[in-house]
């Protein structure tokens, strides 16, 4: 198969919030999105009206955004969407939040579903981006983002 | 911020007290790390919001902690469920929702939680005290817990709650340290010698709520409550609109002998007057119908009705003696329903309508056996809630009103 010749991929650090390797496609939200009254769990479709990312879906995705928001019930939302299978791949944030750590940590303790929770600079990235989370030997995250739309190796990476 | 462990925190982390304390004290670091907590405090006690079923992850929680011989540290009350374990028959639910709802009820109390299913823990004999530092689900028992008593809680929630009394732990953070206590933001209430009608408060609470943003609110000019059932209506109002987790009233809360005190010192950042034109506004917007309304149902007891307002009911409804069978719906704690039992003081109040309603809430789940029509309520909480939760029309007013209502079948309100 061609591979496009112009790749750029660019690694960065961050601290997990919940460890965990994942890959996926990258969905940018500019404003925080609340789980709870934002995100259906059946479907991880995106159904907060007053969100410009109404009527997206998260599910598979890596999610970035500046950070958490609203009601501790999100942390539900959130565990229940990982263990239907509608949550994203993984979650990236510029600033770490309890509620969605809960939820995450929850549906890993439950389900051994790791769905990787990572505070890193967000900044550069665009939705459509490939990204791939990694765990450095030393146990911090590394987040590679390809501006090439090009498929990385793992199988579940596919949108 | 590095987060200090003690020797027991670790001991529990590894494992050394069981899977399910492990995994408590796991998602606990997980969540005190997230907030910036540089260590974790001793609690002494805790109030649990999650018997509401929501979902299997939920419910699958519960029993992971069960299973693992996991038992609650301190002593730990239980927020309302979906089912009045009392009043069996009463809630109307598919057998395929119930078997779960109630089982997430009963598995809680396989972990040790006490089976009070009420969102007034601070009714009971768990009531905490002044300066106790507790860890809280359910927004006005956090609200009533840190102004009402000066107990210390952060808002906490799914989840979090129950892994904080599986611990005995909490972040040292927040509302638990005094130096984040104080008030930021100054409400004055601009209404010359104010009633204390119980709309008032509810009224005040709307307001601040509304406009604190995550400011601790300072209400000055509110005058002396007749009792704490006020301020809970007060509280609760304002973390309806807002995320109110403390207020600071002068001269009424403990933590606000004086404005200065209030303030720890420092001037607001800012000042907002508050007038009866914003009170009766704020009130308006509750009522989804006009006076004259048709009556399906009176709500009352949202937060759940004390033992105090109980007797002020009770001799309103003999007075009034409404007799057109509108049902007037009391929620209320298990404890205060089996005190009022026990004292003889139901008998023959079912004649006026009287039902009332233990370990749930009319608005949580499906109890009222009309939702077409309009229900009269005197919380600014359940007239929030209730049309989106399940669909009524609301008409809010004092609790004499409501009953008077009952008696005529239509809403009738005194000007207040």
């Amino acid at each position: 198969m061609m591979q496009p010749v112009q790749t750029k991929s660019v690694e960065r650090t961050g601290t997990f919030q919940l460890a965990g390797e994942a890959a996926g496609q990258a969905l940018v939200f500019s404003q925080a999105l609340s789980f709870w009254g934002g995100i259906d769990a059946e479907t991880g479709d995106v159904i907060d009206h007053s969100h410009p990312g109404l009527g997206q879906n998260v599910a598979g995705s890596i999610l970035v955004m500046p950070s958490g928001r609203g009601s501790s019930s999100s942390s539900s939302v959130l565990a229940e969407a990982i263990r239907r299978g509608t949550a994203p791949a993984g979650i990236l944030m510029e600033r770490p939040d309890p509620i969605l750590a809960v939820g995450a940590i929850v549906a890993e303790f439950l389900y051994d579903i790791r769905m990787p929770l990572v505070v890193c600079d967000i900044a550069g990235i665009v939705s459509g981006n490939r990204i791939a989370i990694t765990i450095e030997a030393d146990g911090r995250a590394i987040v590679r983002v390809q501006t090439e739309n090009v498929p990385l190796k793992s199988p579940e990476c596919s949108p | 911020m590095i987060l200090e462990l003690s020797a027991r925190d670790r001991s529990m982390l590894d494992g050394e007290q069981g899977s399910s304390a492990a995994a408590a004290m796991k998602i606990l670091v997980a969540f005190s790390n997230a907030v910036g907590a540089g260590s974790l405090l001793d609690i002494s006690g805790s109030h649990i919001d999650g018997c509401l079923y929501h979902g299997k992850a939920g419910l699958d929680f519960v029993e992971r902690l069960v299973e693992g011989g996991g038992r609650v540290q301190v002593p730990t009350t239980l927020n309302v469920g979906s089912f009045d374990l009392i009043h069996p028959g009463m809630v109307k639910m598919p057998a395929a929702e119930e078997a779960p709802a109630r089982r997430l009820m009963t598995a809680h109390m396989e972990l040790g939680c006490q089976a009070t299913f009420t969102c007034a823990p601070y009714q009971t004999r768990f009531r905490p005290a002044f300066g106790e530092q507790i860890a809280w689900g359910e927004s006005n028992a956090i609200v009533f817990a840190n102004s009402v008593i000066g107990a210390r809680t952060n808002r906490y929630g799914d989840f979090i709650d129950l892994c904080c009394a599986m611990t005995g732990r909490a972040p040292a953070w927040g509302l638990h340290l005094s130096e984040n206590r104080r008030g930021r933001i100054l409400f004055e209430l601009a209404v010359p010698d104010p009633e204390p009608s119980d709309s008032l408060f509810v009224g005040v609470g709307l307001i601040i709520g509304q406009a604190s943003g995550d400011r601790i609110p300072v209400i000055s000019g509110l005058p002396l409550p007749r009792d704490e059932d006020q301020l809970k209506a007060l509280g609760a109002a304002a973390a309806t609109t807002g995320a109110v987790a403390l207020f600071h009233a002068v001269g009424i809360t403990p933590e606000a002998r004086t404005l200065d005190e209030a303030f720890d010192g420092h001037a607001p950042e800012e000042t907002i007057r508050i007038t009866r034109a914003d009170i009766n506004h704020a009130l308006s917007r509750l009522s989804t119908v006009p006076d004259g309304a048709p009556l399906a149902a009176v709500s009352l007891g949202t937060p759940h009705f004390s033992h105090e307002e109980w007797m002020r009911l009770l001799p309103m409804l003999r007075a009034v003696a409404p007799g057109r069978g509108i049902p007037i719906y009391i929620n209320t704690g298990r404890a205060t329903l089996t005190r009022l039992q026990e004292e003889g003081a139901l008998v023959g109040m079912e004649a006026f309508g009287l039902i009332p309603v233990a370990d749930t809430c009319t608005y949580v789940t499906s109890i009222l056996e009309r939702l077409d029509g309009v229900v009269m309520t005197n919380s600014g909480k359940w007239a929030h809630y209730a049309p989106g939760n399940i669909g009524v029309s609301v008409a809010f007013a004092e609790m004499k009103d409501c009953i008077r209502s009952a008696a005529v079948g239509h809403v009738v309100r005194s000007a207040s």
